[in-house]
Formats: structure tokens, sequence, C-alpha cells
């Protein structure tokens, strides 16, 4: 019965992971590039929502839209300001300016709010469902189906608009994509926006679970998003889906049955496990590279 | 004259010039003009001149961005630490051979990341070294031997003014030589085009994993220092924003520039001991400057060029040399 606790509790923070991990995929599958600032996007969201709720007192469902909204447009923000003049600039510059943007956005938060952690505050009732020995809080069902509505909202957006069709061109190829006519800035823009929007989403539904939010809190599960997102094949959507409830579950069951402070260390060894065996992820296709 | 008399001279001066500087600093502490206090920025300054060079060898030669630098240190520290409280010689015997084991382990542990990372072409290593260095963190809280969260006490003061500067002008020497050398060029033709390396029969896997564990090992190295100088640790010290401050020495000073890196190491360290409004202000500015440098001047402030005593006193225009780099200066 602890077996089916522990799945249920990966399915959840996975189905977040999941969500975070989506965002690191779209945008490294579209200008390869390991947003760093992603995970503070998720601490972004939380404290917009926390902020929002506590000093505006604005009902719930306006505060979350408030912080989706804020999150895309510094989405769109960051990608404008400080990768677009770097695109064909040597990576390592691209990858220096992700890394300072990401401690640009966590110390400006750390300025403005202090260290000390905050209380979040209570946004589902969270009294748990019994089913016989099982415990099902309403969080777990709210965070579990959000996520998996979000996730085939994407895909159909993806498979099915036009606007998802210019994002997977892009993704093949910038140069094919401008001749077709595709405005490839634009499409970039969009990854952006949707990346942050699923990433603010992911920063309530973690804060939710875990309601204690600082500045540096974003840090932790946008690695393990990441992480996720290379199980599952950078780039490949469905790939971080999967990814994302591999991780949640590997989580949960070492915080189960072996020790909890070894979860993060999982992490790690999920990654190089991944490098070492199937650097291209689980859906990934081996691409050779040509000249 | 001859090349052998102009590298001879130019050995000389440079010798000259770092005995100049070690006996100026030792008679300045002699006489107390350089008090305690100062001793202290003075040996973090070349501690933190071993984290930024080496961390230029595998960021700024090898053009891999490593997130995890602290990571390397804190192993070598505790490594270090442990390894004098097991063992009973001579104080500067005991010093080296606890850094020199620091170090190895550092590097072992550069080698087990670096392999699984640096067979890949992408920014792998720049994930994988941020896990490593937060990872061995909670590691080191939760290990017995380390002393967990409570630090690791009472280690011997064994680190001087002499080791420090001394230590500190071998690793620069080295990794020096070692750029200017055939294997050198083979790390910094990685950096300018992997494809193009590999297609001249550049063993590239191998020389990424070579400079970058040789980077971590002297990151161990600079551990072992921190360890043997401070005699306590605390794994919160070699946090992740630890690891930011060494990447933007090696930013600021110039990636692929060691005399970039020491003078970015000198400045940085002084600053916030200066302004202590800085200080608090501190990551705030070094995360606008990482973007701001990558936006408008992405190769430093030295670039990869070299400031060079002998150009100087030569009385030429440009003291700043380039360092060699792939389209082959072959003198």
């Amino acid at each position: 019965m602890t077996f089916l606790q522990q799945l249920i509790n990966g399915i959840h923070v996975g189905s977040i992971y999941a969500l975070i991990a989506l965002g690191y995929t779209m945008v490294y599958g579209i200008i390869k590039l390991i947003n760093f600032a992603h995970g503070d996007i998720i601490m972004m969201g939380a404290y917009i929502t926390f902020v929002s709720l506590i000093m505006f007192n604005v009902p719930i469902w306006m505060a979350v839209i408030i912080a989706i909204l804020i999150c895309l447009i510094s989405g769109i923000l960051i990608e404008r300001i400080a990768y677009k003049p770097l695109r064909n600039a040597p990576r390592i510059s691209a990858r220096i300016t992700a890394i300072g943007v990401s401690l640009f956005i966590e110390n400006l938060f750390f300025k403005i709010f202090g260290g000390n952690p905050r209380p979040f505050p209570v946004l589902i009732d969270p009294t748990p469902i019994s089913l016989g020995s099982l415990q099902i809080s309403m969080v777990t069902i709210v965070t579990i189906v959000v996520s998996i509505l979000l996730m085939i909202a994407l895909d159909l957006f993806v498979k099915k608009t036009k606007t998802g069709k210019a994002m997977r061109a892009v993704s093949e190829d910038h140069g094919a994509a401008q001749l077709m006519g595709i405005n490839v800035n634009t499409t970039i823009s969009i990854t952006f926006a949707i990346g942050s929007m699923l990433a603010a989403v992911g920063g309530i539904l973690y804060s939710t679970a875990y309601p204690q939010i600082d500045p540096f809190m974003g840090m932790m599960p946008g690695l393990k998003a990441f992480v996720a997102a290379v199980l599952g094949g950078i780039g490949i959507i469905p790939g971080a889906m999967l990814g994302g409830f591999i991780m949640g579950i590997a989580e949960s069951f070492t915080k189960g049955y072996i020790s909890s402070q070894l979860a993060d260390a999982v992490v790690f060894g999920i990654l190089i496990l991944v490098l070492s065996l199937k650097p291209s992820g689980i859906f990934g296709k081996n691409v050779k590279e040509k000249v | 004259m001859s090349r052998m008399d102009k590298k001879l001279k130019s050995y000389s001066i440079n010798i000259g010039a770092i005995l100049v500087i070690y006996i100026l600093l030792t008679l300045l502490m002699k006489f107390g003009i350089i008090n305690s206090y100062y001793e202290v920025i003075v040996i973090s300054i070349g501690i933190n001149i071993i984290m930024a060079t080496s961390l230029n060898l595998a960021t700024g030669y090898l053009g891999q961005l490593a997130l995890g630098h602290a990571g390397f240190m804190a192993v070598g520290a505790y490594v270090s630490a442990i390894c004098t409280s097991h063992m009973n010689l001579p104080d500067t015997l005991q010093l080296i051979v606890s850094i020199l084991v620091g170090g190895i382990v550092a590097g072992l542990f550069g080698i087990l990341v670096g392999i699984p990372a640096l067979r890949l072409k992408g920014d792998y290593l720049a994930i994988i070294t941020l896990a490593f260095g937060e990872i061995i963190r909670v590691i080191i809280l939760n290990l017995n031997i380390t002393g967990g969260a409570r630090g690791l006490k009472g280690i011997p003061l064994l680190t001087s003014f002499n080791s420090v500067y001394w230590i500190t002008i071998i690793i620069v020497a080295i990794i020096y030589t070692l750029i200017h050398s055939r294997h050198g060029r083979a790390i910094i033709s990685i950096r300018e085009d992997e494809i193009a390396a590999e297609s001249v029969g550049i063993p590239t896997t191998y020389y990424k994993n070579f400079a970058f564990s040789l980077a971590a090992f002297f990151a161990g190295i600079g551990g072992g220092l921190y360890a043997h100088y401070y005699t306590v640790l605390d794994p919160g010290s070699f946090d992740f924003m630890r690891s930011i401050e060494i990447l933007i020495i090696v930013v600021l000073g110039g990636m692929g520039s060691l005399t970039g890196s020491i003078v970015a190491a000198i400045v940085l360290t002084i600053l916030p001991q200066l302004l202590m409004d800085f200080a608090d202000w501190r990551m705030l500015i070094y995360s606008i400057i990482l973007v701001i440098m990558m936006l408008f001047r992405p190769e430093g402030l030295f670039g990869k060029k070299e400031f060079s005593l002998i150009t100087l006193l030569k009385g030429k225009q440009h003291a700043f040399n380039p360092t060699p780099n792939s389209h082959g200066r072959s003198e």
C-alpha cells in the first residue's frame, strides 16, 4: 500500500517536473540553449501569486492569472534582451548570459523580499481523501489534472495550429523556416511565452505541494526538470512529459525507501546514467552531425 | 639575439619580477605594513588566482562552461583536511602531501563528472557540473567524516603566505606552459572548432577530459590551501555562489587570458573588502556584469591577450600579446 502511496506522490511531483521540463525542452529545441533562467520563472510565479494574494487580497483565480501573465512577459523580455543579440555568438557567451540572467532574477527577488523563506498561502483545501488506506489530497488531484490538461493542450497546439507548425519548422532549421515566410523572432518569442507560462503554473503547483517559497527555490526543481528533459530526449515534447514523471517517481521512491536526503543525489545519478548510456534520451534519435 | 637567448632573457625577467614581488610582500609583512587583516586578503587573492586560472583552463581555453568549480574546491578542501588529521608529517611536507591528495581526489571527481558529459557536444557539462556542485554539498552534509552541517573544525594551520605564493606561481606557470605546448594548442583548437579539431586528428574527448580534470585537480589544491588556512570548513562556503564568483573573475579578466584572471582575481577580492555597500549588492552587480559583458564585450577586459613584462620593458606600444590560437602562430 505504501508502494501505491509513493507512486501517487511521485506522479504528483512528476507532473510538476514535466510541466517545467516542457519549457526547457521547447526552448532548447528552438534555440539550442539551456535557459537557466527557466528555474527562476518558477520562483517568480510563486512569488507573484504570494504577493497578489497576501498584499493585494485578490481572488485566487486572479492571482494565478496575474502570475502567469507576468511570467509570460518576463520570458519574452529575457529572450529579447539577453538571448536574441547573442543568437549568432559563440555558444559559451549565450550560456554565460543565461546564468547571468538567472542570478539576476534570484538576487533581485532576494533584494526585494529578503532571503527568509515565506509560507505560501493555502490555495487548495489540504485535507486528504481516504481511499482505503490510501491518502490522496485534493492538491495531488488538482496538480495532476491541471498538468495533464496543459500537456494535452500543448500537444494539440504544437501539432494542429499554424503557430505550432511554425515552431516545429524553426526548431528544425532557422534559415529554411525564414525562407518559407515564417517570422522566426516571433516564433521564438511565442516559445518562450509558452514555456514561461507553463513554468509559472509549475511554480504555483510546486509551492502548493511544498508551501514555502524563497528566492532560490527555483534552482532544484529547475535542475530536476532539466534532467527530466534530457532523460526524455532534449527538444522532444512527449519526452519531457515522460521524463518528468520518471524523475518524480524515482525521487518519491528514493525518499520513501532509501533516504530523503539522498533524493537530490538520485537526480545526479540519473543524469550521469542517461548521458553515459543513451545521451539522446528515451525518445531521442541518434542524429549524425553534418559539417 | 638568438631565440634561445630571447627565451632565457624573458624567463629571467619574469622570475626576477616574481622574486621582487615576493620579497616586497614578505618585507611589508615583516614590518607590519601588511597586518594580519591584509594578510587574509593576500592569501584569499592567491587562492582565488588558483581557482580562476584553473577555471580559465576549462572555460576560457577549452571553451566548456563549468559551473561547479566550488564543488571541486570542496572535495579538495575536505579530503586534504581529513588526510592531515590522519597523518603526522612535518608541517610543510604534510601540507604538500595533503593538498596533493586533495587535488588528486578532486581530479578523479573531475574525470567522473567529465567522462559522461564531455564525450558529447553541447551544454551537458554546464548542467552536470551545476548538479555536481549542488549534490556534493548534500553529500558532505550527510557524511560523518566531514562533520556534516556542524562543519569540520580543528584543521591545523599549515598554509602560510609562502606556501600560497609559491603554489600559485607554480600552478599559473604549469597552466601557462601547458597552453603554449602542443597539448595546449590541441585544447584551444577544440574551443575554436570542435569538428575541425576532430578532423585533423585531435582526440577531442581525451583533451576535453584532460583539461577539465586538470582544472578540477588545481581547484582541489586551491581547496586544500583554503582548508589549511581557515582551519574550519563549512559546506555552505562552497555553494553555487562561490562557483559563480570564480566564473565572474574569469569572465571579467577575459576567457583565455591568464594575466586577465590574475588581475581580475586581485580586483574582485579587494573590492568587496573596500566597499561594504558593494558587498551587499555584490551578487546583483555580478549578475548584471555577466550579462553586460557577454552582450558588449564577450572577450572580457583583457580578451585573449596576455600582459607581458618583456614587451612592456622594450617600450613597445602593445604590452599585450595574443596567446597562440588555432590560426597558428608557429614561433
